[in-house]
């Protein structure tokens, strides 16, 4: 499928920041089943490229905005063209084992209503995916999806002790639960394209690491494993780690966010 | 295993006699006035207050600006004992850096199963933001401390490796430098191995790891989190010794990848960043993001291989008490060798026969906190109430993998002037160890001397003190 | 050089210039109000308190002698401007060198002898003259070690910038009322005795002027006299001094208190006391503070401090 992405953040400030640096983690990268195009991202009409990659293998840049300037204009022009491989992302070449993505983050530790959704979902006999299926249900069943009730820093517990959130939330209680059961499981930043509309949002969701398949892609917003609708661009342990922009300022008074998501096939 | 009931080593008097390296210092000794150790020891005291040489103690009231205790009388090494020494720290510190190059690359030593792989991928030192990046010269821990005690004429035993940002080089240089203004008659008559050059062995190590595509003189600073940090004297100091600029986070900038420092004629580049400001500090938009110590984007900088810094982020992960047990391993594994320092005997509390025998003789062990310094969160078992013991015991059993234990070591003893005239206390001691294009350690280090009588713990925040290391140049006279 | 470490160099010694100024505001204070026929105890701590640039309610002697020698809060009190200048000073350790440090780490050290609870008379005079003692060394040491450096340049800027401002204050405050009657009076007049005092000048005066001590003639003296080091005349002569010989690799961006400072300079320099006082001398004196206050923010801006 031929997705364009036309993605447009626009931070505002308060009173005009003295300076502001953002990272930005806005690359793909190339393979996985995704061929791109075109991929352009710029700051405030100025073209930004990567230079270089963290330790995920996510492509990185960092910029700096100096004042006075009371908003900020990020912009990524993307096509695309994908596959539907019914989730599998199979072996990728990572500078990370598997074995690392098991271990619990901040944002994704397992308190008790966690482990006990994970435990209670799992059972003996049957096949990991099946099982992670189940479980990627489950979260979805116990988060109603209700935005602006939680917030990037919300971890996985409260999250689910609430019972409301988005898709990081769904996807940092997914990772927290599969890595109670000893799974693999990272989290996935990027943009699916909801064809109905041609109008999404960004998205996120999870990969699981599953024997003999490598890692294999579940969306426990949508309740499906990602298709051809999907553009992954980063990922990490949770949402700190494959952000799409991270930044931190010097003056500027309250921040405020608009964005504006294209997202549509061709 | 010795024990703390075992007889003590004293490195001056043994089996009756005085050592041969000592008999210099024993002479002086019986030749020198009370009164004028009274004097010199003031003399002393002035001089550290004067150039400022001060050291802050978390957790306790009192003067912010104490002055850590010095003590006049030596610590002397042979030139033979420190030999065997040296070509150990080399060896230690070769297969440290050669361990961190590989967690962050292929874990050849994890596959192997050597290093249980859980305890590094699980490691909060671990820090997934080094995968797959290759630094100049692979090395990542460019100064490293190594304490180190001893037991017997020939016996000396790694307590711990410090491999982030160790400290106290500066009282191994100020040191030296009293003794040799209040005592030079001292240092004519033995031949002391010098240290003052151990800033120069610091810049060239740091120079020779500038960036690859670093074109000319590179320009190095040392970062300071600032004045309110407890070693900021020795930050100062270094700066000033090696000629650099002494920076804080907000003196430097990132921009399109490369590392300013702001100046008064506007922004100048610089190369290369010894910091003292620990990971997670460094740059808030990589880690904690809250930090006002760091820099914005220097970890950006450093990935795209504009910067590098000193010692590398991560390297903390050689520098864990449970990866401890394993550096012997490290030495047979990469280089194929022996080691030549021995670990002390530890305890992994995550092994169930480890913390079964732990809680059974805690009365005879010490009990380290596997993430915790500077001598916080530990019991020495011998030394503490039952209560404390049982306390620590139920902390124990609840996070049994935050600890390790070792039998209390009889540390060797150096005299050492106390209240009443001079009697023997407990040292340990902290070679550094530079990496660069090649290995540098200045002869000695720092000797830290536990003051209270019977005390094991070195550590200056709990009331240690620290005394001139001599190396004698020449073993020549002595037998 | 790291603007950093140039901020710090000319704040330390601007600190140390105000606690200089203010141990002669109170030494002359102290003086003048024993010495006073009227028996008023307090209006003269009031005038030092004023010259300070400083306001407190219900001041007497008691309460102006803690805020301006003792009081921790207020941030340019003696004590204060020795804390921070022993701040600045340690955080600028490497570009300083060892008799300067040793002038205000000692100072520092000392300074913890002195029991504020315990200050009489007496121990009070003795505890300012120890402050004019120290600062003095403190000047000396960095005049006889410094390397004339843009370290140099930068601690005598504060320096300047800051005796400038205290010069002009000075005026505003104890004479600039009796500036505009004429000097016409047979008998010295006593606040401008009391300026005199705080700046050490009985004998400077008498070397320019004759007779009694007249206000407009010690406004001159404070003012344009290029020979007295406590003009504002000889302060921008040594602000623009340094000004220029501060290596600088992009002009711009320190032009504009360049052209700030010299125009303030060409103005005393060629200017005559009747012209620059006018008809309203306050009006002037604090149009001067209010100028030097922006020279100084100038100064901040163009060095990026």
């Amino acid at each position: 499928m031929q997705i364009v992405i036309d993605h447009t953040t626009t931070y505002r400030y308060g009173d005009a920041p003295l300076r502001v640096h953002q990272a930005l983690r806005l690359w793909p990268v190339p393979g996985g089943g995704q061929v791109i195009y075109e991929w352009r991202v710029d700051v405030d009409g100025r073209k930004i490229r990567p230079t270089s990659r963290d330790g995920f293998g996510n492509p990185v840049a960092t910029h700096v905005a100096e004042g006075p300037s009371a908003a900020l204009r990020l912009h990524v022009h993307a096509e695309v063209e994908t596959l539907d491989r019914h989730g599998v992302v199979g072996h990728t070449e990572d500078s990370l084992p598997p074995a690392f993505f098991v271990h619990p983050t901040l944002l994704t530790s397992a308190d008790a209503a966690i482990l006990e959704m994970a435990h209670g979902t799992a059972r003996d006999s049957e096949s990991d995916v099946a099982r992670l299926h189940r479980l990627s249900a489950a979260v979805r069943e116990r988060i109603d999806y209700q935005p602006l009730t939680t917030d990037v820093a919300t971890p996985a517990a409260e999250a689910l002790a609430a019972g409301a959130g988005v898709c990081q939330d769904h996807a940092h209680v997914l990772l927290a639960a599969a890595r109670a059961l000893g799974h693999p499981a990272r989290y996935v930043s990027g943009y699916l394209c909801a064809s109905a509309e041609q109008i999404a949002a960004s998205h996120a969701w999870v990969e699981i690491y599953v024997e003999g398949l490598g890692w294999v892609g579940f969306d426990p917003a949508n309740q499906i494993c990602p298709d051809e609708r999907y553009v992954r661009v980063a990922t990490g342990r949770d949402y700190r780690d494959a952000a799409p922009v991270r930044g931190v300022r010097v003056g500027g008074g309250i921040e405020s966010l608009e964005v504006l998501v294209r997202v549509g096939d061709q | 295993m010795t024990q703390a009931s075992a007889p003590v080593f004293d490195e001056m008097h043994s089996d009756g006699a005085t050592r041969a390296p000592y008999a210099l210092i024993d002479a002086w000794l019986q030749a020198l006035p009370p009164e004028h150790v009274a004097l010199k020891r003031r003399e002393a005291e002035e001089w550290f207050r004067r150039i400022g040489i001060t050291f802050a103690v978390y957790s306790e009231g009192g003067d912010p600006e104490r002055l850590i205790p010095f003590d006049l009388i030596p610590r002397v090494l042979a030139q033979s004992e420190w030999q065997r020494l040296q070509r150990g720290l080399e060896q230690r510190v070769r297969a440290l850096n050669a361990f961190i190059h590989d967690v962050y690359h292929d874990r050849e030593i994890l596959r192997a199963g050597r290093v249980p792989q859980q305890l590094v991928l699980g490691n909060p030192q671990f820090r997934p933001e080094m995968a797959g990046f290759e630094l100049p010269r692979r090395v990542y821990t460019h100064i490293a401390g190594i304490d180190l005690v001893r037991t017997g004429p020939d016996q000396y035993y790694v307590l711990e490796d410090n491999c982030r940002t160790p400290s106290g080089v500066s009282y191994m240089l100020e040191n030296r430098e009293v003794m040799l203004r209040l005592f030079p008659e001292l240092f004519r008559r033995a031949s002391v191995a010098p240290v003052a050059h151990y800033p120069d062995e610091l810049l060239e190590t740091l120079r020779s790891v500038a960036p690859v595509h670093c074109r000319g003189e590179p320009t190095v600073v040392l970062l300071s989190p600032g004045i309110h940090n407890s070693a900021y004297y020795e930050h100062a100091f270094l700066a000033d010794e090696m000629g650099i600029e002494l920076v804080e986070g907000a003196d430097l900038i990132v921009r399109d990848d490369i590392c300013y420092m702001r100046t008064t004629g506007g922004l100048e580049r610089v190369d290369v960043v010894y910091r003292r400001i620990d990971d997670d500090y460094i740059d808030p938009l990589a880690f904690r993001e809250n930090s006002l110590l760091g820099v914005p984007g220097l970890y950006f900088a450093y990935r795209a291989g504009n910067v590098n810094l000193a010692n590398a982020i991560g390297a903390g992960i050689a520098d864990d008490k449970a990866v401890y047990i394993h550096v012997p391993e490290m030495v047979r594994f990469y280089l194929g060798e022996e080691p030549l320092l021995a670990n002390v005997p530890t305890f992994d509390c995550r092994k169930p026969d480890d913390l079964k025998y732990v809680l059974e003789h805690l009365h005879e062990l010490v009990v380290k906190e596997v993430h915790g310094s500077g001598g916080y969160g530990m019991l020495v078992g011998p030394h503490a109430s039952s209560a404390e013991r049982a306390a620590f015991a139920a902390q124990l059993r609840a996070r049994p993998h935050e600890y390790i234990a070792q039998p209390t070591l009889a540390l060797s003893t150096v005299p050492t002037f106390v209240e009443n005239g001079i009697a023997p206390r407990h040292v340990d001691l902290r070679p550094f160890v530079l990496t660069g294009e090649c290995t540098r350690i200045v002869p000695g280090g720092l000797t830290r001397v536990a003051l209270r009588e019977g005390s094991l713990v070195v550590n200056s925040s709990q009331g240690g003190g620290t005394k001139d290391t001599w190396v004698l140049e020449n073993d020549k006279g002595l037998d | 050089m790291l603007a950093r470490t140039a901020s710090n160099l000319y704040w330390l010694a601007r600190d140390l210039e105000r606690a200089d100024y203010t141990a002669r505001l109170l030494l002359s204070a102290a003086h003048l109000s024993a010495v006073r026929a009227d028996g008023d105890r307090d209006s003269e701590w009031r005038a030092a308190l004023a010259a300070s640039g400083s306001s407190l309610e219900n001041a007497d002697s008691t309460r102006v002698v803690r805020y301006l020698a003792f009081d921790s809060s207020n941030a340019s009190s003696i004590v204060s401007c020795l804390e921070n200048a022993r701040r600045n000073a340690r955080a600028v350790r490497t570009a300083l060198t060892v008799d300067m440090w040793d002038a205000v780490n000692g100072t520092w050290l000392e300074l913890r002898s002195f029991d504020p609870a315990k200050m009489d008379e007496d121990r009070l005079s003795a505890f300012l003259d120890w402050v004019k003692a120290r600062t003095g060394l403190f000047h000396g040491a960095y005049a006889s070690t410094l390397l004339r450096t843009d370290g140099f340049r930068f601690t005598r800027l504060g320096q300047f910038l800051e005796r400038a401002d205290n010069s002009a204050r000075l005026l505003a405050e104890r004479v600039s009322a009796s500036l505009s009657t004429s000097d016409a009076q047979n008998i010295d007049d006593q606040a401008a005795l009391a300026v005199l005092r705080v700046v050490g000048a009985r004998r400077a005066y008498r070397v320019f002027y004759k007779g009694r001590v007249a206000p407009r003639a010690v406004a001159e003296l404070l003012m344009l006299r290029p020979e007295f080091p406590r003009s504002l005349v000889y302060c921008f002569e040594q602000i623009t001094q340094q000004l220029a010989e501060i290596r600088d690799q992009d002009p711009r961006q320190s032009a504009e208190c360049k052209r700030l400072a010299h125009l303030m300079y060409a103005q005393l320099r060629f200017g005559r006391i009747d012209d620059v006082l006018d008809a309203h001398p306050t009006a002037r004196l604090r149009d001067l503070i209010a100028r030097i206050g922006e020279i100084s923010a100038q100064v901040a801006r163009g060095y990026c401090f």
